[in-house]
């Protein structure tokens, strides 16, 4: 699987390590998030068949950390954004 | 028997060995082909059956002739002798055969053989259950398998490459190498696989003509062509063997199997093909028919008795019968004719064949059995006619080449006009189909849509198409659906590598397993090496009559990678022994392998385990000196495979404040500060020291195996959580070479060596700074993981030889001493730090005793999770020291603890030991532990009982502080 990186252009999959959902770039404040709110956040993940975006670490590169939107049924990848945009984007800051 | 003509080398005589017997073939040949032309029928025996097997198909998809290839250590079993190039001195063995091939003993299996129809297996080896490993485990796997590995290392090289195209042609056939050509001219980057050493496909086994040249020139002259142009790859030799995501094509170029030496060569490359557009141009296999004893030395299938006759120049008989369904069946009768070889009768199933000059033809009739134990000798028909033949000619039919469009679970669609599968729409992104592979079964047909395709492709892809297309006229190709002999008494064979008769598959669906894919595993059809290409489709064909379905509606099995075998150590290519996992070398790795050291593997990295002295008897009495010394004078160790983390920005202190679960964002500059790391749900994974150099620049250290998780989850912190903050992460593991200096007397030493002050009161316990030491630009850390007074010190990793040389040297007047992981595990257990063997994934700061560390005020990863009820109750497991009441007895890590009186039960379980270890100053076997309420039992005997070793020890929990427990030493 090839993923077009944004800065560094088409990449083998294997130089990537997958860490799943992108959800995971909505952690809750823990100072005012209630257990449950961080229980799912730690332990609920979607898979679903078909599109899903998810976190891409280009630990064999630059280091960056990707949200691949992909296909998991074809493995076709639809989209390819830095994290650190993608999560600027939904209102992470500091 | 050899015949004219063909294209073989004839002034190129090769001797081979076929089991005891030295035999001739030409340059071109291949072993099956010089073993038709020696008239050796019998080459093999059945899997299940021991049946005597002869060749039956002149390609990969062959089912019987498998043989052993090579000698020694490079012999390799389950060869296809029909994919094997003949070279000088070539050695072949048949297989699965006790005694000779000719007398097998194991051929009672095939008088067993109404006792091993389908599902044998799973009805037999049920029960008794005590049978099972004493019995039927031995008695499968000694009758499981083919052939046999040499047990020796493989001694032959295998390598990986990459390529990269516009368009891969997979197929060097008609289409292919239309497809190839056009594309070519048309500008595009083209690279064209064949797993033949001979382009050309069909052409080279069939009598047509293309452009007005003979098949074979034309096909040689276009490959050659091709070779002469800048943007054309042409590879023979090589199996395009998959389909994988993003145009990614799996294939492998055998470049030394046709030679007798390798040389220093490697035998085989796997390929990583990244193609912008392929086309599968492989062409289609014939498929057998169904009927009584149809599985003899002898029977073959039509189209490679053809290829036998027209390119390699050998018949597989004398008077050679011609059993059809289709009119291809009919061109081998007539090429052999032309050949001068005798048809013995064609026997047509349909009634409206036509009629010959040349040969008896029997119509709208059928062969329903056969004679002939070790090589056919007659053939009888339905209606009891017996026709004298010494081989027969199966014409089944012919089924596309689909497997690669299947790879991304496409299906393929029967097509009623061929009686075949032809590729579905649902490809492979980037693929398209063209010539048989297609359903374009006839030649000009095949051209025809290889140079389309080529075109579309150039096309789209922004090329001005060009080229032209090859003239040739199209064929005679009508068949009739017949797939078995209703008639025949005897075994009918439909999946001759697997013994899989139409009984099976009746009997399969009578039993309920009527899904194709458990048609496939209940029976075994369509398993092993071949995959089926022969006999898949002739079997769902049968599983469809049986339970009254069509074809399409019973559909096919999935085609997955690899489309012929791939070597295991093709695929492992360089990676293997050693260089399977390069090991990391420390710095001071030559100085230590100079001075004695044993060496251990610990995560990636090689380092040393202790350092032996003479007159030292085991490890034990190397790794108490090491202690003992570094604990009464001064030791020094290698810990640079600790992961290192350099982070500065101006908010880097707020940044490790949210990463370690205790405080971190008041950390004065110039100290260090024990960190413990949480995961998100709690659980400690690591911990380590960080020191704060200067306002906005950290030096993380983190344990050696967690060294590149750690990093990987900051960087997700940094990028992900916290976009905003100004912090920088780089790893500097390799960048600095560490060394703890620990002891007494390490002050001393290393007073001698670095710039700054050393006192206590200018460099107490947990400072830090930076310095120089011979000279070097160094960093000084005052921590200890030994307990001891002691410092790490820090140089750039290219002086980290020097830096070990020139403390040793320093330490000479101090008796200091080189210690090693073993010695370091000890002093860690004798002073209670945790590592490895305590962080288990599960363990909470509670049950470490550091669950004041956890700071509420702050949120860091982990924190809100750490803090669920189960993970903080006050009797859970606890952390705690162990000595043996007997101080003589040791200990074992491993060993469950039970309180005294209690039955040795899970339900009584209290925990259990992590770490042990023998400690030299008190003289006993200590040990680590975790024990439920273990803080509150101090001074209590439990048992550590171990069923495991067979030990029940009585052991007193103490403190997992086993020596200085106030920590006196390391602030002295």
């Amino acid at each position: 699987m090839l993923i077009n990186h944004p800065l560094l252009g088409p990449r083998d999959a294997a130089e990537f390590v997958v860490k799943g959902d992108a959800a995971l770039i909505g952690r809750p404040d823990g100072m005012t998030a209630s257990p449950q709110e961080m229980h799912d956040y730690a332990y609920l993940r979607d898979n679903p068949a078909g599109t899903h975006r998810e976190l891409w670490y280009h630990e064999q590169g630059d280091r960056s950390w990707l949200v691949v939107t992909r296909d998991t049924l074809t493995h076709e990848v639809l989209d390819v954004a830095l994290a650190r945009d993608v999560a600027r984007a939904e209102g992470r800051s500091r | 028997m050899r015949l004219s003509g063909g294209l073989i080398d004839r002034g190129q005589t090769l001797k081979f060995r076929w089991n005891d017997t030295w035999l001739k073939g030409h340059a071109g040949d291949t072993l099956a082909s010089a073993l038709v032309a020696n008239d050796v029928k019998l080459v093999g025996r059945s899997f299940k059956y021991h049946r005597p097997r002869g060749i039956f198909s002149a390609g990969a998809e062959e089912p019987n002739a498998l043989v052993q290839l090579r000698k020694g250590a490079a012999q390799e079993p389950n060869t296809r002798a029909t994919v094997a190039e003949l070279y000088e001195g070539l050695t072949a063995t048949s297989q699965n055969h006790r005694g000779s091939l000719a007398w097998d003993l194991m051929s009672a299996n095939d008088l067993l053989s109404p006792f091993l129809s389908a599902g044998f297996y799973y009805k037999t080896f049920m029960w008794p259950r005590a049978f099972w490993e004493k019995i039927y485990e031995p008695v499968i796997r000694a009758s499981a398998g083919l052939g046999s590995l040499s047990g020796k290392a493989d001694p032959d090289l295998y390598d990986h490459g990459y390529l990269h195209c516009d368009l891969l042609v997979i197929g060097a056939g008609p289409a292919g190498l239309t497809a190839a050509r056009t594309a070519a001219q048309s500008g595009l980057r083209v690279i064209i696989a064949d797993e033949d050493f001979l382009p050309g496909g069909r052409l080279n086994s069939e009598t047509y003509e293309v452009d007005g040249q003979d098949g074979p020139g034309w096909a040689a002259a276009t490959a050659s062509e091709l070779q002469g142009m800048d943007n054309v790859r042409l590879m023979t030799r090589t199996t395009v063997y998959g389909s994988f995501d993003s145009g990614v094509y799996g294939a492998l170029e055998r470049m030394t199997d046709h030679l007798a030496d390798s040389g220093s060569k490697p035998r085989q490359v796997l390929w990583r093909i990244y193609a912008k557009r392929a086309l599968l141009a492989a062409g289609a296999t014939e498929r057998s028919i169904a009927f009584g004893n149809n599985d003899r030395p002898g029977l073959m299938l039509s189209g490679a008795v053809r290829t036998y006759a027209n390119r390699f120049a050998a018949s597989p008989g004398q008077r050679v019968a011609v059993f059809t369904n289709n009119d291809d069946g009919w061109r081998t009768a007539q090429d052999l004719t032309a050949k001068g070889v005798t048809i013995a009768a064609l026997i047509d199933t349909r009634a409206d064949a036509p009629d010959s000059d040349d040969f008896r033809v029997y119509k709208g009739r059928a062969v329903a059995d056969t004679k002939g134990r070790r090589g056919l000798k007659s053939i009888t028909l339905e209606n009891g006619t017996q026709v004298e033949c010494d081989a027969l000619a199966i014409a089944g039919g012919w089924s596309p080449n689909v497997h690669l469009t299947c790879h991304h679970r496409g299906r393929p669609v029967w097509r009623e006009d061929i009686a075949a599968f032809v590729p579905g729409t649902d490809l492979p992104p980037g693929m398209s189909v063209a010539g048989a592979a297609n359903g374009a079964m006839t030649l000009a047909a095949a051209l025809k849509s290889g140079h389309e395709a080529a075109r579309t492709i150039a096309s789209d892809l922004g090329h001005a198409a060009r080229g032209t297309l090859p003239q040739a006229s199209d064929e005679q190709f009508a068949i009739t659906p017949f797939w078995h002999v209703k008639s025949s008494k005897a075994r009918a064979w439909v999946d001759l590598q697997n013994d899989v008769t139409t009984k099976d598959i009746k009997q399969s669906h009578t039993e309920g397993f009527r899904a194709v894919e458990h048609l496939k595993r209940y029976t075994t059809l369509g398993m092993a090496t071949d995959q089926g290409k022969t006999s898949n489709v002739l079997g769902l064909a049968i599983m469809a009559e049986a339970s009254g379905k069509s074809i399409p509606e019973t559909g096919t099995t999935i085609f997955r990678p690899p489309y012929t075998p791939v070597p295991i150590g093709a695929l492992a290519g360089r990676a293997r022994g050693k260089d399977f996992r390069p090991f990391r070398l420390t710095p001071s790795h030559k100085w230590a392998k100079e001075n004695g050291a044993d060496f251990v593997e610990t995560g990636m990295w090689l380092r040393a385990q202790w350092f032996k002295r003479p007159g030292e008897k085991g490890w034990r009495d190397s790794v108490d000196r090491e202690v003992e010394m570094t604990r009464s004078g001064v030791g020094i160790c290698d810990v640079t495979t600790l992961g290192k983390i350099d982070i500065q920005g101006r908010d880097a202190a707020e940044f490790l404040n949210r990463i370690y679960a205790n405080p971190f964002a008041k950390v004065p500059v110039g100290k260090v500060r024990y960190g413990l790391m949480l995961r998100e749900d709690g659980v400690c994974y690591d911990d380590g020291t960080t020191a704060r150099l200067s306002e906005n620049h950290f030096v993380m250290t983190t344990t050696t195996a967690n060294a590149v998780t750690v990093f990987r989850n900051m960087e997700f912190a940094r990028q992900c959580l916290w976009p905003d903050l100004d912090v920088h992460l780089i790893s500097t593991t390799d960048g600095w070479a560490q060394f703890a200096v620990a002891g007494p007397k390490s002050r001393a030493l290393l007073q001698k060596v670095v710039d700054i002050d050393l006192s206590n009161e200018a460099f107490p316990f947990m400072a830090c700074g930076e310095c120089k030491a011979f000279g070097t630009p160094a960093r000084l850390f005052r921590i200890s993981f030994s307990g001891e007074l002691a410092y790490e010190i820090a140089v750039p990793a290219r002086y980290g030889d020097s830096m070990i040389r020139a403390l040793m040297q320093a330490g000479e007047e101090f008796d200091a001493v080189p210690y090693g992981t073993e010695a370091l595990g000890v002093m860690r257990i004798e002073k209670g730090h945790a590592a490895g063997n305590e962080l288990t994934g599960q363990t909470t700061a509670h049950q470490l005793g550091m669950g004041k560390m956890v700071s509420l005020k702050k949120d860091a990863i982990g924190t809100v999770l750490s803090q669920r009820p189960e993970m903080i109750r006050d009797d859970d497991l606890r952390l705690v020291g162990f000595k043996p009441v007997d101080k003589g007895a040791k200990l074992d890590a491993g060993a469950h603890f039970l309180t005294k009186g209690d039955p040795e039960d899970m339900a009584h379980d209290q925990g259990w030991m992590t770490s042990v270890a023998y400690s030299p100053e008190l003289g006993h076997s200590i040990g680590l532990g975790y024990l439920k309420r273990g803080a509150d039992r101090m001074g209590e005997v439990v048992r550590a009982y171990d069923p495991v070793r067979g030990k029940d020890t009585a052991v007193e929990v103490c403190s997992a502080h086993h020596i200085d427990p106030e920590g006196e030493r390391q602030r002295g």
